[in-house]
C-alpha cells in the first residue's frame, strides 16, 4: 500500500485533484457529478487512445499514426454506413476494430521484419493513411444527416446513467489492466522494453511483442475511430489532426517512459483525464481557450522532468549500508 | 618486432561515395526531374522551377541543423512552433514600429532562446529530447496562440519583403542563395571540423564519447541552439513571404523537415547521416511537390507519395538484402 | 547416486560461425545426470558460444544436439527450457524494473483460472526458492533496488525456478562473497544428488578441482581435451587451455620511483564507495584488487569525472584540480581504459585512426578545421608503437579483435601524453600471448615516468606487476599493502573480509 501512495500514480492523482481544487474555487458547477462525467465522456477517445499508445511506448516503440488511423477507419465504416445503412451497429464495430487491426498490424511488420524505426514507420503511414481518406472520398466529407440514426446514436446511448462511449473506456481500462498485469503477453510487454536484451535471454521475441502492440494499438484506434466519426456526426480528411501529439502526451503526464518498460495502464488513464479536465475546464474559468496548448506542453514538460526522476537508477549499490537503508 | 605497416585506406574515397545512399538519392531526383519534364509542360521554366524552391528552402534550412542533431542522437520536434513564436514576436515587433532590422534581430533571438530552453531541458536535465521537444512544440505555439489568438498580425515595413520574395539575380531567389550558404556552411560544419567529428562520435557512443573526452552536454546544447536559430532564420523568411503572421503558420512542418532528414539518409537513431544527402532530399521533396502541384494533384495526396517514399527508401534496400540471403 | 551411460544433455561436433569467425569447430560435451562438468579455458574460446547453443539462443551451424541420445533441435529459448536446460549466464539478465518473484518466474509464471498469472503462487514459489538458497529478500521488491551481489542471487533463482534436468552456470561465483560461495557449492551438491546434470564454467581452479567430476577444455573454438578431474592436474589443465607450457612471467622493471604526481583523500559517493585516498608516484604501478562488485571501477570511474563523488579532493603535482567531466580529466593528464571496451573504452562503428585521434583532435587539427594528414600520421605513430594488427587504419574498431581493440584504446590515450594512466582490467578477455604484450607495455609505460593505476581481478597479474596494492571491499579500502607484503592469500583475505573476522 505505501509503494502505492508513493508512487507516481499518486502524484498524478493528487496533482488532478489540485487542479479539480482550483477550478472548483472560481466556477464550483464545474465539479458536480453529472458535468465531472460529461468530462469523462468527451476524454474517452483520449483515453482509449492513451492505452493503445502506453502499450507501444512500454516496447520502446512510438505510433504517430494511430490519429490518422482513427480518422481513415472512420471515414471507411461511415462510407459503409452510406451504402449499407441497415447493416447493425455491432458489425460497424468489428468491422471498424478489424480495419484498425489492419493498420496497425502494418505498421507492426514494417518494424519486426524490416526493423525500421518506429518513428519513421508511423511518420509515413501517418501521411499515407490520411491520404488514403482523400483518395476514398476527393475531400467530400460525410455529413450528419448521411449517416443512418443507429449509427450516431449508439456511443451516445444512456446505459445505467453513462453513455455507451465510457462505458467502452470503462471496460477497455479493466481489460486492459489485467491483460498488462496477469498475462504473459503484458509482462512480455514490459520485458522487451525495460532490458530488450535480457528478454531474448527470457525467450521473448522482442521484434513480435513490438508487432503486438502495433497491432492493439491499431485496433483501439479503429475502434476509437467508429466513436469518434459517430460522437460529431462528421467524416473528414482533417478528422483528429495533430491529436496523435495529444496521445503521447497523455502518456508522458501519465508517468509511461519513453525509454520504454516504465507505465501502467492506470498511468496513462490519469494523464488523459488530466488533459481532458484542462481541456473542458478552460472555457468555463475565463481563461482563453487559445491558453489550452501552451498549459498542456507546460504539463507534459513538468511530467517528463518529474517522470525523469522517479525514474532515475540509484547507482549500483556497493556500500552495504546504502543498501540497507532502502 | 613486426614492422609491416598497415595501410591508411583500402578502399578510395570515390569508390565509397559511387556506392552510397546520396548516390542512390540522386538517381531517384534525375529520376524525377526527368518524369516531370515530360508529365507537364510548364516544368521546365525557369520562373517556376525558381518559385518551386521556395516549397523546400526554408524547411530545409532547418533540416541541415536538424541533421547534425539527430546525427548526435537527439532530436527537436518543437520547430514549427519556435517560426511561430518567432513570427509572432516580429509581428508584435512590427505593431511597436520596429523596422526591418530589428525585426531580423527579434526573429533570430527569439529562435535562440527557444532553441536555448530545449537545450537546457535535454542537456542540463538529462530528459529524453522527443518528449521534452513534443512540450516545447505545444508550449511554443500556445504562447503564440495567447499573444495573437485567432488574429493576424500584418502591416511588415516593404524593405522587409525582401528576404521572403526578393531576388538576387535573374530567377534565384534571396531565400535560395541563403539555403545554399547556409547548406555549405553545415557541411563543412560536419564534414571537415572537429565539431562535426564529435557530433558524429557522440552519435555513434554518446558513453564512448564521454569517456574519450568529448564535452557532450556542450555539443549538443549548441545543436540545439543550431536548431533554434535557424528556425529563426526560417521564421524571418516564411513572414517576409507571406507577409503576415498567425499562431498557426508552419503546422506539420516539423514531421516534413524530419522526412527530410531521414530521406537524406541520416539514420533517425543516430551516428551517420551527410549533408549533400540532405540537400537532395530536399531537391526530391521541392520536385515532387511541385511537379504534382503542376498536375493539379492536392497536397494530401502528395503526402501520400512523401509517406511512401520515406518508409519505401529504407524498406527497399532491407527487402533487397533479405532476399539475395535466402 | 547412479552414474548412467547415456548422458542427459550432448554436444556431437557441433559447429558455429559468426561473420568472420568460427566460433566453435566440431565440439563435443557430454553431460552426465549427478555429475558436475567444468568447461575450462580462456575468454574466447568458445564456452559463451556453447551456453547460448545449449539454451537456444544460438542455432548450431553443424553438428547435432542430443537429449537422452536422441538428436533434439532448440528453435527458441523456449524449447531449450522445456527440454529441461536452464542456464545462470555470466551477464545478470534481468529486469530492473519487475519485482524479484516476475523475474524468477518471467515467462513460466504459474498460472491461475482463465490463463491469468496467479500472483500468489508466484510470490510463494519465488519465496521458496530464496529461502532454499539461503537468501533474505522479499520477492516483491523492485530488482533496481538490490545489490549487485543479491541481483546475481535472483538470476541463479530464476535458473533454479524451471524444474531442469542439466544446469549450466557461467562464473556463477564472480559477484558472490566468500560464504554466498559455499552455499553454492552446496546448493550444488544437492543438485548432483537430485541426478541433475551440471555444466560449470569458471576460471578458478580451486572452484573447479572442488565440485567438478568431469573437465572439458576448449581453446580457440575446439575441443581439446575432456575426463575425470582426479586424473589431471591443475598445471595439465592450463596447458591445454593455452596449448603450450606457460609459467607466466612478468616483466623485469627498474623501479625508479619519482615525485608524487597524483593525491586523493576522501573521496565519497553516496551508494558506490567511501573515503577513498591513496597516492601514486611516477614511475609507480598501483594495483587496484577486490572481488567483482567492490567499487574498483566506480571510484576509477569517479576519478575520471563520469560521474560525481560527494566529496573528496584530488591533487595532480600538488596542484589541487576540480575534476568534473573526462575532459578535465584528461587536461589535467589523467586517462582512463576502461573494461568496457566495446561501450565505453572505443566507439565500434568508427575507424581506428578516428577513435586514436579523438581527445587529441586540437593537436592534429588547424583553428577547427580537421586535417586528415595530421590524424593518420599521429594514429600511425601510436598504433606502430603497440603492434597493432589490422587491414588497415581506416577499418571500424569493430572489426578488430580484443586485444587489438584494447590497444586502440591505449593508442588513443598515450597520444594525450598523461601523467596518470587507469587501467580497468586490461587483460580481461585477452589470449595470453596478447596479455604478455601488455604487460611489457605497461612496466615501459612505468619506466618513461608514467603513473600506473591497475584495476585488475587475476591474482597473478596483481602480485607480479604492482609496486602497490590497494584492495577494496564493498566500497572502501580494507588494506594497502607493499608489494612485499603481498601474496595470493592475504588478497584474497582482505578481499573477502576474512582478515577481519579472524582479527
Amino acid at each position: 500500500m505505501t509503494k502505492l501512495l508513493a508512487s507516481r500514480e499518486a502524484l498524478l492523482m493528487v496533482a488532478i485533484a489540485f487542479l479539480l481544487a482550483i477550478i472548483a474555487w472560481r466556477f464550483p458547477a464545474f465539479v458536480v457529478p453529472s458535468n465531472l462525467l460529461a468530462v469523462f465522456n468527451d476524454t474517452s477517445p483520449l483515453i482509449l487512445l492513451a492505452i493503445g499508445q502506453m502499450i507501444v511506448i512500454l516496447t520502446k516503440c512510438i505510433d504517430l499514426s494511430v490519429a490518422a488511423n482513427l480518422a481513415l477507419t472512420g471515414m471507411v465504416v461511415s462510407l459503409i454506413n452510406i451504402a449499407a445503412p441497415g447493416l447493425p451497429v455491432i458489425f460497424i464495430v468489428l468491422i471498424a476494430v478489424g480495419f484498425g487491426t489492419l493498420l496497425g498490424m502494418f505498421n507492426g511488420i514494417l518494424v519486426w521484419k524490416l526493423a525500421i524505426p518506429p518513428i519513421v514507420v508511423t511518420l509515413g503511414t501517418m501521411t499515407i493513411f490520411r491520404g488514403i481518406i482523400f483518395l476514398l472520398t476527393e475531400g467530400k466529407w460525410v455529413n450528419s444527416h448521411e449517416m443512418s440514426d443507429s449509427f450516431k446514436s449508439v456511443p451516445r446511448a444512456d446505459l445505467l446513467g453513462l453513455p455507451i462511449l465510457s462505458w467502452i473506456a470503462i471496460a477497455t481500462v479493466i481489460l486492459f489492466t489485467i491483460v498488462m498485469t496477469r498475462t504473459s503477453l503484458g509482462r512480455a510487454f514490459y520485458a522487451a522494453g525495460g532490458n530488450p536484451h535480457a528478454a531474448t535471454y527470457a525467450g521473448i521475441n522482442v521484434g513480435k511483442t513490438q508487432f503486438w502492440a502495433f497491432t492493439i494499438s491499431g485496433a483501439i484506434a479503429g475502434l476509437t475511430g467508429y466513436l469518434w466519426v459517430s460522437r460529431f456526426a462528421v467524416a473528414y480528411v482533417d478528422v483528429a489532426a495533430g491529436f496523435e501529439l495529444t496521445v503521447v502526451a497523455a502518456c508522458v503526464i501519465g508517468g509511461v517512459s519513453i525509454m520504454g518498460g516504465i507505465g501502467t495502464v492506470f498511468g496513462a488513464l490519469l494523464g488523459a483525464l488530466f488533459l481532458g479536465i484542462i481541456a473542458n475546464a478552460l472555457p468555463v474559468v475565463n481563461i482563453s481557450p487559445f491558453s489550452q496548448m501552451a498549459i498542456s506542453g507546460g504539463a507534459i514538460i513538468i511530467a517528463v522532468i518529474v517522470n525523469a526522476q522517479a525514474n532515475r537508477t540509484p547507482g549500483r549499490i556497493i556500500l552495504k549500508k546504502a543498501e540497507h537503508a532502502k | 618486432m613486426n614492422t609491416r605497416s598497415i595501410p591508411d585506406r583500402l578502399q578510395s574515397s570515390l569508390e565509397r561515395k559511387l556506392k552510397s545512399w546520396e548516390s542512390l538519392l540522386m538517381l531517384v531526383a534525375i529520376g524525377i526531374f526527368v518524369a516531370n519534364s515530360f508529365a507537364s509542360p510548364y516544368f521546365l521554366n525557369a520562373w517556376n522551377l525558381s518559385d518551386a524552391t521556395y516549397n523546400f528552402t526554408e524547411k530545409a534550412m532547418i533540416a541541415f541543423a536538424m541533421a547534425l542533431l539527430i546525427i548526435s542522437g537527439e532530436i527537436d520536434l518543437s520547430v514549427a512552433s519556435i517560426i511561430a513564436l518567432a513570427s509572432t514576436a516580429m509581428g508584435a515587433a512590427v505593431q511597436m514600429g520596429v523596422g526591418a532590422e530589428g525585426l531580423v534581430l527579434i526573429g533570430l533571438a527569439t529562435g535562440l532562446v527557444c532553441g536555448a530552453f530545449n537545450g537546457i531541458l535535454v542537456t542540463g536535465l538529462g530528459l529524453p529530447s522527443i518528449v521534452v521537444t513534443i512540450g516545447t512544440m505545444s508550449l511554443f505555439r500556445g504562447i503564440s496562440f495567447i499573444i495573437l489568438g485567432d488574429q493576424a498580425y500584418r502591416g511588415y515595413p516593404s524593405d522587409f519583403a525582401f528576404f521572403g520574395q526578393g531576388y538576387v539575380w535573374w530567377v534565384i531567389s534571396f531565400e535560395f542563395v541563403l539555403f545554399a550558404i547556409i547548406a555549405l556552411i553545415y557541411g563543412v560544419i560536419l564534414h571537415m571540423t572537429n565539431f562535426g567529428r564529435a557530433v558524429y562520435a557522440i552519435g555513434n557512443n554518446p558513453t564512448g564519447a564521454l569517456f574519450s573526452g568529448i564535452r557532450v552536454g556542450r555539443v549538443k546544447f549548441i545543436l540545439f541552439l543550431l536548431t533554434g536559430l535557424m528556425s529563426g532564420i526560417a521564421a524571418v523568411c516564411l513572414t517576409s513571404r507571406l507577409g503576415s503572421t498567425r499562431p498557426s503558420i508552419a503546422t506539420g512542418w516539423e514531421l516534413e523537415i524530419v522526412t527530410m532528414v531521414v530521406l537524406g539518409g541520416v539514420n533517425i537513431l543516430g551516428g551517420s547521416g551527410s549533408i549533400p544527402g540532405v540537400v537532395i532530399a530536399a531537391f526530391v521533396m521541392g520536385l515532387v511537390t511541385f511537379g504534382l502541384g503542376l498536375l493539379n494533384v492536392p497536397g494530401i495526396v502528395m503526402s501520400i507519395v512523401i509517406g511512401g517514399l520515406l518508409i519505401g527508401v529504407i524498406a527497399l534496400p532491407r527487402l533487397w538484402t533479405m532476399w539475395r540471403t535466402r | 547416486m547412479s552414474t548412467s551411460d547415456v548422458p542427459i544433455l550432448s554436444l556431437e561436433k557441433v559447429t558455429k560461425t559468426f561473420p568472420g569467425v568460427r566460433a566453435l569447430s566440431e565440439v563435443s560435451i557430454d553431460l552426465y545426470p549427478g555429475k558436475v562438468t567444468a568447461l575450462v579455458g580462456e575468454n574466447g574460446a568458445g564456452k559463451s558460444t556453447v551456453v547460448k547453443t545449449l539454451t537456444g539462443i544460438y542455432k548450431p551451424d553443424g553438428g547435432e544436439i542430443r537429449i537422452d541420445g536422441v538428436a533434439v533441435q532448440f528453435p527458441t529459448p523456449q524449447s531449450a527450457e522445456n527440454a529441461g536446460v536452464t542456464a545462470i549466464h555470466q551477464e545478470t539478465v534481468l529486469f530492473d524494473e519487475l519485482s524479484v518473484a516476475e523475474n524468477i518466474f518471467l515467462g513460466h509464471a504459474p498460472k491461475g483460472r482463465f490463463g491469468l498469472i496467479d500472483t500468489r503462487a508466484m510470490q510463494r514459489g519465488a519465496q521458496e526458492i530464496l529461502d532454499g538458497l539461503g537468501v533474505k529478500i522479499d520477492p516483491s521488491t523492485i530488482l533496481k533496488e538490490l545489490g549487485t551481489a543479491n541481483k546475481h542471487l535472483v538470476a541463479i533463482s530464476r535458473a533454479l525456478s524451471v524444474d531442469a534436468r542439466v544446469v549450466i552456470m557461467d562464473e556463477p561465483t564472480a559477484a558472490l562473497s566468500h560464504a554466498e560461495i559455499e552455499e553454492l557449492y552446496e546448493l550444488v551438491d544437492g543438485l548432483k544428488a537430485q541426478g541433475k546434470a551440471i555444466l560449470f564454467i569458471s576460471h578458478k581452479f580451486d572452484e573447479i578441482f572442488r565440485i567438478a567430476d568431469n573437465f572439458t577444455v576448449f581453446r580457440d573454438g575446439q575441443m581439446v581435451g575432456d575426463g575425470a578431474i582426479a586424473d589431471v592436474t591443475e598445471a595439465e589443465l592450463v596447458k591445454m587451455m593455452v596449448g603450450r607450457d606457460v609459467n607466466q612471467i612478468f616483466p623485469e622493471r627498474d623501479r625508479n620511483l619519482g615525485e608524487e604526481v597524483l593525491s586523493v583523500e576522501g573521496y565519497d559517493h553516496p551508494t558506490e564507495f567511501a573515503d577513498i585516498g591513496f597516492s601514486l608516484k611516477r614511475g609507480e604501478i598501483l594495483g587496484f584488487y577486490g572481488l567483482v562488485g567492490a567499487g574498483r571501477s566506480e571510484f576509477m570511474q569517479a576519478l575520471f569525472g563520469t560521474t560525481k563523488p560527494s566529496a573528496g579532493t584530488v591533487r595532480v603535482d600538488w596542484a589541487e584540480v576540480t575534476i568534473c567531466s573526462p575532459a578535465d580529466a584528461v587536461s589535467h593528464g589523467i586517462v582512463y581504459v576502461p573494461e568496457d571496451r566495446g561501450k565505453q573504452g572505443a566507439i565500434v562503428d568508427l575507424p581506428i585512426f578516428q577513435n586514436v585521434t579523438l581527445p587529441s583532435l586540437k593537436q592534429t587539427s588547424h583553428r577547427g578545421f580537421l586535417k586528415l594528414a595530421e590524424e593518420f600520421k599521429l594514429a600511425r605513430e601510436y598504433t606502430e608503437r603497440l603492434d597493432l594488427r589490422a587491414a588497415s587504419l581506416d577499418t571500424n574498431v569493430g572489426s578488430l579483435s580484443g586485444g587489438n581493440q584494447q590497444k586502440v584504446v591505449i593508442a588513443k590515450w598515450l597520444a594525450t601524453e598523461p601523467k596518470v594512466i587507469i587501467l580497468d582490467e586490461p587483460t580481461k578477455g585477452i589470449d595470453i600471448g596478447s596479455k604478455a604484450a601488455v604487460h611489457e607495455f605497461m612496466a615501459e609505460l612505468a619506466a618513461q615516468g608514467l603513473a600506473v593505476i591497475m584495476v585488475s581481478s587475476e591474482i597473478p597479474e596483481i602480485v607480479g606487476m604492482s609496486d602497490r596494492v590497494i584492495i577494496m571491499r564493498e566500497g572502501r579500502i580494507a588494506a594497502e599493502l607493499d608489494r612485499h607484503d603481498i601474496s595470493p592469500e592475504v588478497l584474497v583475505s582482505h578481499a573477502a573480509g576474512i582478515m577481519e573476522a579472524t582479527a
